[in-house]
């Protein structure tokens, strides 16, 4: 791997940290028991301070690890992980980001001295580590003057002992173990080194770009295991490293003799002269070590020892299992490129289209040998459809989950308090559709906070619980994906919307509006009842950008609201953009497709002329003309067909001449010169090569709704909205 | 005294197969009952595998029955030497050339 590939490596990997962190820091204040998400932080931070030195990120090391210090004080119990720490260590995570950020750019990560912001929080933090301080011998190691000295100071430091055998591909993958030696060398001081070169063949047998070597190193350092092993992380795959902890029992010693391939005694020989144990201990361990048949388990060998209580140990193992296997499971994913994943399916979209024409081809010739092959071949490229979409497919979870920072930042901002509840979080939807909502989901989520949740007096006022909650929901509906944003606050407020409505001139005054549709009108552009403009929101240029938004993903957006009690914005958005079931139908010489999944049933045309409502088994079902809606000349077949669509909960018809069955339809979206057209959302290449036009179903629904309500108002009749 | 085997340049990874073969045929050359010297002086870099090289040519000097010895260490050579205590593996040898 070139060193640039490996840099990539690791700003990826410590943007996940990063977001790992930021998770964790979100769910303390929530926790009864935090100390696993304090670790779990404290990790974070350790692992980019660890993974920046070996790339000579000086920038990044530095301030990691003040940062890392204080939160050694908070793990220790020493320092409080208030909400200001929260706070402090949110900001802290921003802008290790933006050191990050600029090491991909190419440019040398911004060190915390020089930048302003940097500074600032290296500040805050060092106040903290200094309103702490512990005995004045240990002090030094929290400054920043470098990691080396942070190790010599002698309070904290210990004797480890590190054991290395490194594997014959070593030298040959590009590494070099001098390197990590004196790496390991900044994080301590190493006392002795005893390089193992047992295994170095002689120069007529030596392939010699491969590695034989071994270290035996007696270190010095204020460091932890965890830190220690860090260092050799990009070649821990590579390599057998043992660590003994110091003040370890002999017993450590005899496995760390029991597992490298030297000799007990040649082992022994080296571990004394590294000095991490003595003679005399050397030689007990070497006489128990032969008085036993067998090679003693370690747990068995610290029990006998009377070290450890035996269900420690069973405990301490039953967890290890545990990570070992929920490591297993997190692993199971791969990175795929988005531009390999976009050529995939439009391949399959190919193919679709393809096999189609080779099915009518099938069909002329009539041999029914391969039309059974062509039925076979048809099924599994559905199949295949199917799994390649799927593969499009992200969970809205980590979407929802980047709330969780803006719900707590702006919650302070306003200093209002204010919880976020998810549900859904495992629903998926298409990868393109996740990035785009992400933007109007978030002003949703701003304005339920700003203008939604009432302040903590009228709430109490109102006999709510003073935190406010605003709540994100996701879930399939026939085809679809809705997404709800919803808040407990006051309501939308009727009058006012239609005062604001009326003043606008977007309605006329005196005209019946019913409360969708009042509600509707915040979308308009330009529309804000908000008395203050804040920094957040109220000037009134969000909401009509939010559905056009929505709309432009072929979306819909809809608004509820109860006085007092609060407010939802359901969002809709198609499940997939490129392909679908679809259901041919012709009107004329034209060919129709419908998405297949908003497809009810098909019955015959029976109506009287001039009514676009028809009778269906009771219930009023109103329809579309296409023939009229289209302007298409010609006339109607004898006999009619109607076909019933539901979207969002409410059913219409379109009537055509014919029904011609299902096929995959691959969407192809219309040129701009046609984007004005209604009812048409994209076409699409038929196996006989000829065009269809796919419908826009819910665009034609909200036609549809105005002819009903166009029919209501000359009915004069008072019908429930 | 043996003429010692000059090795100039990078001691690393990239000429290792090469050196090694040099070696080789150095020691194979050499007259019996001498040591096998080798001269560090125009080392300019020296990583893991020169290291390693070096202490391969140690063990078949040592099946020769011959002994190593290394001068004219090299900066390059000295500080990997420091950094992994090699000096005791290869004996005391005095810095200056031949």
């Amino acid at each position: 791997m070139s060193l640039d590939q490996s840099l990539q490596v690791f700003i990826a990997e410590a943007r996940e940290l990063l977001e790992e962190m930021e998770a964790a820091l979100l769910r303390v204040a929530e926790e009864a028991d935090p100390l696993e998400s304090i670790n779990a932080i404290f990790r974070a931070a350790h692992t980019i301070k660890g993974s920046s030195g070996l790339f000579g990120l000086d920038g990044i090391v530095r301030f990691t690890h003040v940062a890392e210090s204080v939160l050694d004080d908070v793990r220790a119990g020493a320092l409080a992980m208030s909400e200001d720490m929260v706070a402090l260590l949110l900001a802290c995570g921003d802008f290790i980001r933006r050191q990050v950020d600029a090491v991909e750019a190419g440019e040398p990560a911004p060190l915390p001295a020089d930048d302003a912001e940097g500074a600032a929080l290296l500040a805050r933090l060092q106040r903290h580590l200094d309103a702490d301080a512990p005995a004045p011998a240990a002090a030094p190691a929290r400054t920043m003057a470098g990691v080396d000295d942070a190790a010599a100071a002698e309070g904290g430091a210990e004797h480890w002992h590190v054991s290395l055998r490194f594997g014959a591909d070593v030298l040959r993958n590009g590494m070099d173990p001098l390197s990590f030696i004196r790496y390991l060398a900044t994080l301590g001081t190493i006392e002795r080194i005893v390089t193992v070169h047992d295994a170095v063949p002689a120069l007529d047998a030596i392939d010699p770009e491969s590695c034989f070597l071994g270290f035996e190193i007696a270190f010095r350092t204020t460091a932890d295991k965890a830190a220690i092993e860090n260092v050799f992380e990009f070649v821990i795959d590579d390599c057998m490293l043992r660590i003994v902890p110091p003040h370890s029992r002999i017993a450590k010693f005899i496995d760390l003799i029991n597992d490298v391939p030297e000799q007990p005694t040649r082992l022994g020989e080296i571990l004394v002269r590294c000095g991490s144990v003595t003679a005399h201990e050397l030689e007990a361990a070497l006489q128990a070590q032969g008085q036993r048949d067998d090679k003693p388990l370690i747990g068995e060998v610290l029990e006998n020892r009377g070290a450890v209580a035996p269900q420690v140990v069973e405990a301490a193992l039953a967890k290890q299992k545990q990570v070992r296997e929920t490591k297993a499971q997190e692993t199971q994913s791969v990175r795929v490129d988005a531009d390999k994943l976009d050529r995939l399916i439009n391949l399959v979209g190919e193919l679709l289209i393809a096999t189609a024409g080779a099915n009518l081809v099938a069909r002329r010739t009539r041999s029914s040998e391969l039309m059974e092959s062509h039925s076979t071949l048809s099924a599994l490229v559905e199949e295949v459809r199917d799994s390649a979409l799927q593969l499009r497919m992200v969970k809205i979870g980590a979407t929802f989950g980047r709330f969780r920072r803006v719900v707590h930042d702006v919650a302070r901002e306003l200093g209002k308090d204010i919880a976020l509840e998810v549900s859904g979080e495992d629903t998926e939807l298409d990868k393109t559709v996740v990035e785009k909502i992400g933007d109007p989901l978030m002003h949703l989520v701003r304005n339920a906070m700003d203008h939604g949740i009432d302040p903590a007096d009228l709430r109490a006022a109102r006999g709510k619980p003073a935190q406010g909650t605003v709540a994100l929901n996701a879930y399939h509906d026939s085809g679809s994906i809705v997404i709800e944003v919803s808040d407990d606050g006051g309501g939308l407020d009727r009058e006012r919307i239609l005062r604001k409505g009326i003043e606008r001139g977007l309605v006329e005054a005196g005209r019946m509006l019913t409360d969708a549709e009042v509600y509707a009108l915040i979308f308009e552009p330009g529309f804000s009842t908000a008395e203050q403009v804040t920094s957040l929101s109220g000037r009134g240029v969000g909401m009509d950008v939010v559905k056009r938004n929505i709309e432009t993903l072929r979306g819909s957006v809809a608004i509820a609201s109860e006085p007092g009690r609060g407010t939802t914005v359901t969002v809709r958005l198609p499940l997939t953009l490129a392909i679908i079931n679809g259901f041919q139908v012709g009107v004329g010489r034209s060919i129709f497709v419908v998405p297949m999944d908003m497809v009810d049933e098909c019955v015959e045309f029976s109506a009287e002329a001039g009514h676009d409502y028809t009778d269906l088994r009771g219930q009023v079902l109103p329809f579309i003309r296409l023939r009229d809606l289209f302007q298409m000349s010609g006339t109607p077949t004898a006999r009619q067909n109607i076909v019933v669509v539901r979207h969002a909960g409410q059913k219409f018809g379109l009537v055509v001449d014919a029904l011609l069955g299902e096929a995959q339809t691959v969407i192809k979206p219309l040129s701009r010169m046609f984007a004005q057209v209604r009812g048409i959302s994209g076409s699409s290449i038929l196996g006989s090569g000829d065009v269809a036009l796919i419908l826009d179903v819910p665009l034609l629904m909200q036609e549809a709704q105005l002819a009903r309500g166009a029919a209501r108002g000359s009915e004069s009749s008072h019908v429930p909205a | 005294m043996t003429t010692p085997v000059r090795l100039e340049g990078e001691l690393t990874i990239y000429r290792a197969a090469e050196l090694a073969a040099v070696l080789k045929a150095a020691l194979a050359e050499a007259p019996e009952g001498e040591p096998f010297v080798i001269d560090l002086a125009g080392v300019s870099e020296m990583d893991s595998a020169g290291a390693q090289l070096l202490m391969a040519a140690r063990k078949s000097a040592q099946a020769a029955g011959r002994e190593l010895r290394l001068l004219g260490h090299s900066d390059a050579v000295r500080e990997v030497f420091e950094t992994l205590e090699l000096g005791a593996l290869f004996g005391d040898v005095a810095p200056a050339a031949a």
